[in-house]
């Protein structure tokens, strides 16, 4: 049985950077491929070809493979997510709408409202039993000009 | 020894050329910034919220047919209860298309504060409690409201097809078919307005409701043309970009500290970003309510109005495919943070408007920024901002002294730019 996480629930150890108030954590893992959080899957994502503006809604792939690197069939997720430094979640709700081929899904809906660190944490549900993964990205502004 | 020297000094210039990459060192800038301050600035310099993006639900918001009937509409006093209430009662055109006062005053008095028309067609929900997915679905709101216009939709289309039938037509074709209406009728009214309305067949219910949604895209077409015009702040972050020097002095150095607080210690630049100065999101940030007993519950409400509302974005009146409706399609219903949240409001004309918050419970702008450095726990929800004092993993608080304060409010006049509206 898939279970929402919520902000509250994320475990957080990174250390915060002092200078400039917002700044990210310092250790924050950017990884986009690792293991889930009790290691029954391997999970990639895959953030869109061209970087989205700020609000603009956009799409991620996930790759899901088990813990021997073999693609996931038919697994079903729930997305949740937010930013840890504001105590806000999501803008919206995103999904993953449909499997593109074996072990590869669509992530739509996805939208970041500002820049700074978010977190991305799927639930998963298939056919090697539930798990969880958080991933972290840090969404930047175009360089000025 | 003397090599020594000049190998830190070219370390040293070689660092401060990566620091500020961003500007160009053959003229010195009297302000300095960071490449990352620079690219905050960039992003949030009017320009870049270039063409108004399409509102796909709204296939007329671009003809001007359609503008020009809005525009009468908007104007029109006949549109309400009292003959008294049109849109511009509380969205003046002579000012920033808002009322300046608390509450909205129309046939009654309302309970929130007057937004403004400017920037509605950059925002994927409008309202503080974003209840609607559109600027024509919004302009119908206030019209059945009991406090704004008072009036209900049957009353509205006859007296459009009375009186405005050949610009009606040249904007959107042919009248449905409608047949025998009664004077007052409306789904929303009053026992014997949703009586008369359940009267009538599912085929004239139908077609009050086409021209009544009309009625909405052709206002949306005329405030479309009501923008934002550039500020000193707009030149001051261009020329900052451009490494332009003189362009500098767009701003005061008073209020170029006050934009440093703005982006570092104020965090305002959190949920003030973007060339609107606002994520278009909503959040709690304590702001105490009006009635404490019954504080207004914000966002959470506004999402049931939304989803349960015909003339939202996958309705029937909408002409938007369901794919083109991503907003409602991936609407984010489950947050417990939106218990409370309010729209961010755009910052640009922020000092033209007070009062300021979603009931104007503050006078001043010098009101709002003490209530952000007091950051207090909030009346219903939970407050993302966080509270002096208190040890939290990732937030941190806001904390401003009064020359900060000063400072702040001295930034905020200079987003003020003209209001552009049609001649």
């Amino acid at each position: 049985m898939l279970k929402r996480m919520t902000i509250s629930l994320a475990l957080v150890t990174a250390t915060v950077v002092t200078a400039g108030c917002m700044a990210t954590p310092k250790n924050l893992d950017l990884s986009l491929a690792k293991k889930s959080a009790g290691g029954v899957y391997y999970v990639e994502l895959l953030p869109p070809a061209q970087t989205p503006a700020i609000n603009q809604m956009h799409s991620w792939t996930v790759k899901l493979a088990t813990a021997e690197g073999a693609p996931v069939r038919g697994a079903k997720f729930l997305v949740d997510g937010g930013m840890p430094q504001h105590g806000h979640g999501l803008p919206t709700q995103p999904r993953v709408t449909r499997e593109i081929e074996a072990g590869s899904y669509a992530l739509d809906g996805m939208k970041f409202s500002m820049t700074g660190w978010w977190e991305m944490k799927l639930s998963i549900d298939g056919p090697q039993g539930a798990d969880i993964v958080t991933f972290n990205t840090v969404v930047n502004n175009p360089s000025g000009r | 020894m003397k090599k020594r020297v000049i190998w830190a000094f070219a370390a040293v210039a070689a660092f401060t050329v990566s620091v500020f990459a961003a500007q160009e060192l053959s003229a010195p800038l009297r302000d300095k910034w960071t490449a990352q301050e620079v690219a905050t600035l960039a992003s949030m310099r009017l320009k870049v919220a270039g063409v108004r993006p399409a509102d796909f639900s709204n296939a007329y918001e671009q003809k001007p047919e359609a503008a020009t009937l809005g525009r009468a509409l908007f104007n029109d006093t006949r549109l309400s209860k009292n003959g008294q209430v049109s849109c511009a009662s509380c969205h003046s055109a002579a000012g920033q298309f808002e009322d300046g006062r608390q509450f909205g005053q129309g046939v009654g008095t309302g309970k929130r504060r007057t937004m403004p028309v400017m920037g509605a067609a950059h925002s994927p929900f409008l309202f503080w409690d974003g209840r609607k997915d559109s600027a024509w679905s919004q302009a119908l709101g206030p019209l059945e409201d009991p406090a704004e216009h008072g009036g209900n939709r049957v009353a509205f289309v006859k007296l459009v097809l009375s009186h405005y039938k050949s610009q009606y037509q040249a904007a959107f074709g042919p009248v449905p078919a409608i047949g025998q209406l009664p004077e007052n009728a409306s789904p929303n009214g009053s026992d014997a307005e949703r009586a008369a309305w359940a009267a009538l067949s599912a085929t004239t219910r139908d077609g009050v409701n086409r021209v009544f949604a009309n009625m909405g895209k052709a206002i949306a077409a005329y405030e479309r043309n009501i923008v934002y015009g550039e500020s000193r702040f707009d030149e001051y972050a261009d020329a900052t970009v451009r490494g332009d020097a003189r362009g500098q002095e767009s701003l005061t150095l008073q209020e170029v500290r006050g934009l440093r607080t703005f982006l570092n210690k104020g965090q305002c630049v959190t949920c003030h970003n973007g060339p609107l100065l606002t994520d278009h999101a909503f959040h709690n940030t304590g702001v105490p309510p009006v009635d404490p007993k019954n504080p207004d519950r914000g966002r959470i409400d506004g999402l049931k109005q939304l989803l349960k509302d015909e003339f939202n974005c996958l309705g029937p009146y909408s002409d938007a495919k369901p794919e083109q409706c991503g907003e409602l399609q991936f609407l984010n219903t489950n947050d417990a943070g939106l218990l409370g949240a309010f729209r961010t409001p755009s910052l640009r004309n922020v000092a033209a408007r007070a009062p300021y918050m979603h009931a104007g419970q503050f006078a001043s702008l010098d009101q709002v920024l003490q209530h952000y450095a007091a950051s207090p726990k909030a009346a219903i929800g939970h407050s993302e901002l966080a509270r002096p004092g208190e040890k939290h993993a990732e937030r941190q608080t806001i904390r401003l002294s009064a020359a900060d304060i000063q400072d702040l409010a001295a930034f905020l006049h200079a987003v003020t730019g003209p209001v552009v509206q049609p001649k």
